[in-house]
């Protein structure tokens, strides 16, 4: 059995998990200074508080499958990427401590507000930066990187930052519009429609760009019969996108959330195809990269007595904490 | 300045912060699961206002803790990529596995912990506590075991510039493994305890929740008073193994140049790297190897016995280890003032020891970020002893962007270290409220145990049979 593909599939799920989960909650930071008032404030942050610790905690078991899977890769990517890296880290340290201290500021909570809102939208943008310069490829020699340091700094990256900035809000809207009622709600609708635009446009532009820029990408969907076999994927995108608008527009509750979600899963789709089968373009293939064997194996073993756990009670948290958040619901402890 | 310097003055500041928080976590986290089931058996209200009250600093400190232990699982591929790649496929394993089995865990339940007391049971509320401390200590279980690795590597072997593992077990409980688990889930023990029982004291000293104030002195008096005995032994122990795998190390905590027989304990000496030599030496003569060896004359391996460049830094190593102990004696004694006060029954009322609580409260934090650096730059001058060296292990990454994420995270960090410590204050001052839906617990209380009721709690106290 191929072992490198069963935990290529892992990161796959990993990552995945994390951009849909800490995703929304990344999305309700984005939209937070654009909330009508403070109220709608305490309730958009009472709606992600019990579990946004959990949503990123996918964020470090892709990090650390990564280097556990393909320390190669690893060793690669995180050098390449050192300036975007250390953007997300920060904006993401902002961004957590702003949940607690919040709360228990006074004068100065409009500065952890802001915190909150900076955070969680420069971790978006980085996050964007990386998967941009990830589709462009990373210098490397030997087993080592061997780019400079802004080589990630390119248009198209900053385009696809402000599409992830884009898809994350419409998550958190569609979230919001989930969680929430009243004015809020309507808050949230109307951002869900902005922030789909925003988020086809980069879509188009990832779209369109890869495979004009590198020829295997255009091989890959285009060449012989493969366009046709591949051809439900933008299919799917488009009435997904058009029915995540219907449902807005018609005020329905949970639908929007789940048709952002098929959008995004779509989307990464759609660049699995692309990047298929390197881990690090344009050299890197998931098998240079791999770890040795038993490296392999200790890992499949905990994953799969672990992860059916991990699914399990983060179902149950959420569940837990089911429902509509009022406003007034505190998120003190 | 160079890449090496910077990627290690970077790591050792970002782990050195992040180790604050975990230290704090995983001791309180037992003690809110103690003041959970005390409160569940005995319905006593200021069980419950102690948990509620350090829930709170629970919340803020796992929240640093989050976050700044995030930075460190990105920061060995950043900063020590070649490493990464090289060790990866040891320490990514062991990484992974407390992502899954801890960090999850953690995650999971932390959020029903902290906002499910109305939504769920208080059976499976105290469930919740229980699993939060069963994943901050799991954490410390796998992090421990992939850093002692890097002290005493075993189980594995080099096959194409990489360290693969032949033998999972032999990797997991590598020789200094045990010890160091013990010595720091112990340094955890303390640690808290001193912080509740400064909490416990300012609220005595004020007057202020006596009942919260006297209960928590006296958990935090009965772990102290276990923990600082045993961590003084563990310790020992540990010096033991540190000398049978890192006798160099030892070396530079012992501050001995020459291989001696019958060598003295130093308690003070300024070591000089280049004069290889030490300045103003205070000896107990033959203590070192009496310790050490178990024999007034055995023989102490000595710094000169390698080449300076296989040498760590001898002053951080030397002075972190008399920091330690030093605290470590202290700490001793605190113990047993606190047990005796206890016994003659004076504990809430002498207020020498009181204050002096007050002041060790940080205390804990210093020893323990004193051991760290014993054991971190003890390693040096290799990343894996033996097997990598530390300068053969960094990113090909540039000066410049080292240095500016460095002067980044020093600002970031003392300006949360700061507004974290302000908070504690604040919380500290309001102190444990009891919200509404603890109506229950409130009817439930007798006469005077609730905050600000001092008097006829007192009074209640001495007629109690
Ligand atoms: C002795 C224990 C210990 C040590 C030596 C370390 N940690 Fe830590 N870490 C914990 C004990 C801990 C903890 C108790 O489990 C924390 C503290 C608060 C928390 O959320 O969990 C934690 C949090 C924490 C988190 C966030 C987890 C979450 O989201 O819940 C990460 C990613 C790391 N750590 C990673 C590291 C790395 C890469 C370290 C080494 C270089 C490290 N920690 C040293
Ligand atoms: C959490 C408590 C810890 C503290 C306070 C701590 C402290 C330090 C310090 C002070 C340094 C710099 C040493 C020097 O260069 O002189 C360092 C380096 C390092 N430590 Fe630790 N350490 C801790 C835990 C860990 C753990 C758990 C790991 C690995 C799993 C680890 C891996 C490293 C690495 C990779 C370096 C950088 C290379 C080096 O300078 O040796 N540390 N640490
Ligand atoms: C008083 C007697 C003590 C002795 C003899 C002792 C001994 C040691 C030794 C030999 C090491 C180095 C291990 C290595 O380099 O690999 C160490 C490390 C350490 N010590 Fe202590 N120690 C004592 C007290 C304490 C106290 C009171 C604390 C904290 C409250 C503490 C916290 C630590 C920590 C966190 C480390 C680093 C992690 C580790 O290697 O275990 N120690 N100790």
């Amino acid at each position: 059995m191929d072992l490198t593909l069963i935990l290529a599939g892992v990161i796959v799920f990993g990552v995945g998990a994390y951009v849909i989960l800490d995703g929304f909650d990344l999305g309700v930071g984005i939209l937070f200074p654009l909330m009508p008032d403070e109220v709608a404030r305490d309730t958009a942050i009472a709606s992600i508080a019990p579990v946004w610790d959990g949503n990123e905690t996918w964020l470090i078991l892709g990090g650390a499958v990564l280097f556990g899977a393909f320390p190669l890769a690893y060793a690669v990517a995180l050098p390449a990427f050192y300036i975007p890296i250390m953007g997300l880290l920060l904006a993401l340290i902002f961004r957590g401590v702003a949940f607690e201290f919040r709360i228990k500021a006074r004068a100065t909570r409009h500065w952890w507000n802001r915190a909150f809102a900076t955070g969680s939208t420069l971790a978006a943008f980085c996050q964007g930066l990386l998967l941009g310069g990830l589709l462009e490829g990373v210098k490397v020699e030997g087993r080592t990187f061997s780019g400079g340091p802004l080589d990630w700094l390119t248009p198209f990256s900053l385009v696809v930052g402000l599409g992830v900035v884009g898809g994350y809000a419409l998550l958190g809207a569609t979230w919001l519009n989930l969680k929430t009622t009243g004015a809020l709600q309507h808050f949230a609708r109307r951002k869900a429609i902005q922030a789909l635009g925003l988020s086809l446009l980069g879509l188009a532009v990832v779209s369109i760009y890869t495979p004009l820029k590198f020829p295997d990408v255009a091989q890959r969907w285009f060449g012989g019969t493969h366009w046709l076999s591949l051809s439900p994927v933008p299919l799917a995108t488009a009435v997904v996108a058009v029915s995540l608008f219907r449902e807005v527009r018609r005020g329905a509750q949970y639908a929007p959330f789940f048709y952002a979600i098929a959008l995004f899963a779509l989307a990464y789709l759609g660049i699995g195809i692309s990047l298929w089968p390197h881990i690090v373009p344009p050299d890197l293939s998931i098998h240079d990269a791999a770890a040795p064997r038993t490296s392999q194996r200790f890992m499949l073993v905990a994953l799969v007595f672990s992860l059916p756990m991990v699914l399990i009670y983060t179902g149950y948290a959420y569940w837990v904490f089911r429902g509509k958040v009022r406003p007034g619901d505190g998120y003190a402890h | 300045m160079d890449v090496l310097l910077l990627a290690r003055g970077q790591f050792g500041f970002t782990v050195g912060f992040h180790i604050l928080f975990p230290t704090l976590t995983i001791g309180l986290a037992w003690f809110l699961v103690w003041f959970e089931s005390r409160w569940m058996r005995t319905r006593r209200a200021y069980w419950l206002e102690l948990y509620r009250f350090w829930v709170k600093i629970f919340a803020l400190t796992f929240g640093m803790g989050v976050v700044s232990g995030l930075v460190l699982s990105y920061q060995f591929g950043t900063n020590f990529s070649r490493f990464s790649d090289m060790a990866g496929p040891v320490m990514g394993p062991l990484l992974s596995v407390e992502v899954l089995t801890a960090f999850f865990v953690e995650a999971g339940f932390l959020g029903i912990m902290l906002f499910g007391w109305d939504k769920v049971g208080p059976r499976l509320h105290f469930v919740a506590t229980l699993l939060v401390a069963i994943g901050t200590t799991n954490s410390a279980f796998w992090i421990l075991s992939a850093n002692s690795f890097m002290h005493t590597p075993q189980g594995a072997e080099w096959i194409d510039g990489q360290l693969v593992p032949t033998d999972w077990w032999a990797v997991v409980f590598n020789p200094s493994f045990p010890y160091r688990l013990g010595h720091m889930l112990l340094a955890s023990a303390l640690s808290t305890a001193l912080v509740v029982a400064g909490g416990s004291a300012w609220c005595l000293r004020r007057n202020l929740y006596r009942g919260a104030g006297l209960a928590g002195l006296r958990v935090a008096i009965s772990v102290l008073a276990v923990a600082a005995p045993l961590q003084i032994l563990v310790g020992d122990l540990h010096g033991l193994n540190v000398r049978e795998h890192q006798p160099v190390k030892v070396a530079a905590m012992e501050g001995l140049w020459d291989t001696t027989a019958g060598a003295p304990l130093l308690l003070f000496a300024i070591p000089d790297q280049d004069a290889q030599d030490n300045r103003f030496e205070i000896g107990i003569p033959k203590l070192a190897s009496l310790i050490l060896t178990h024999d007034p004359d055995g023989r102490v391996q000595g710094l000169r016995s390698v080449a300076p460049q296989d040498r760590p830094p001898v002053l951080p190593v030397f002075f972190g280890f008399r920091v330690m102990v030093g605290l470590g004696l202290v700490f001793l004694l605190l113990g047993a003032w606190g047990v005796w006060r206890w016994i003659g029954g004076r504990l809430e009322t002498d207020s020498r020891l009181l204050s002096t609580f007050m002041v060790c409260t940080p205390l804990g934090f210093v020893a323990t970020l004193a051991g760290w650096i014993v054991a971190e730059t003890g390693r040096q001058p290799w990343l894996v002893h033996g097997l990598i060296r530390t300068a053969d292990g960094i990113s090909p990454v540039s000066a410049a962007s080292v240095a500016t994420s460095l002067v980044l995270f020093v600002i970031a960090y003392g300006l949360l270290l700061l507004t974290y410590l302000y908070y504690v204050f604040v919380l500290v001052r309001t102190g444990p409220q009891l919200p509404a839906h603890h109506a229950p617990a409130i009817r439930g209380a007798r006469a005077g145990e609730l905050a600000d009721e001092v008097e006829p709690f007192v009074a209640a106290r001495r007629t109690e049979p």
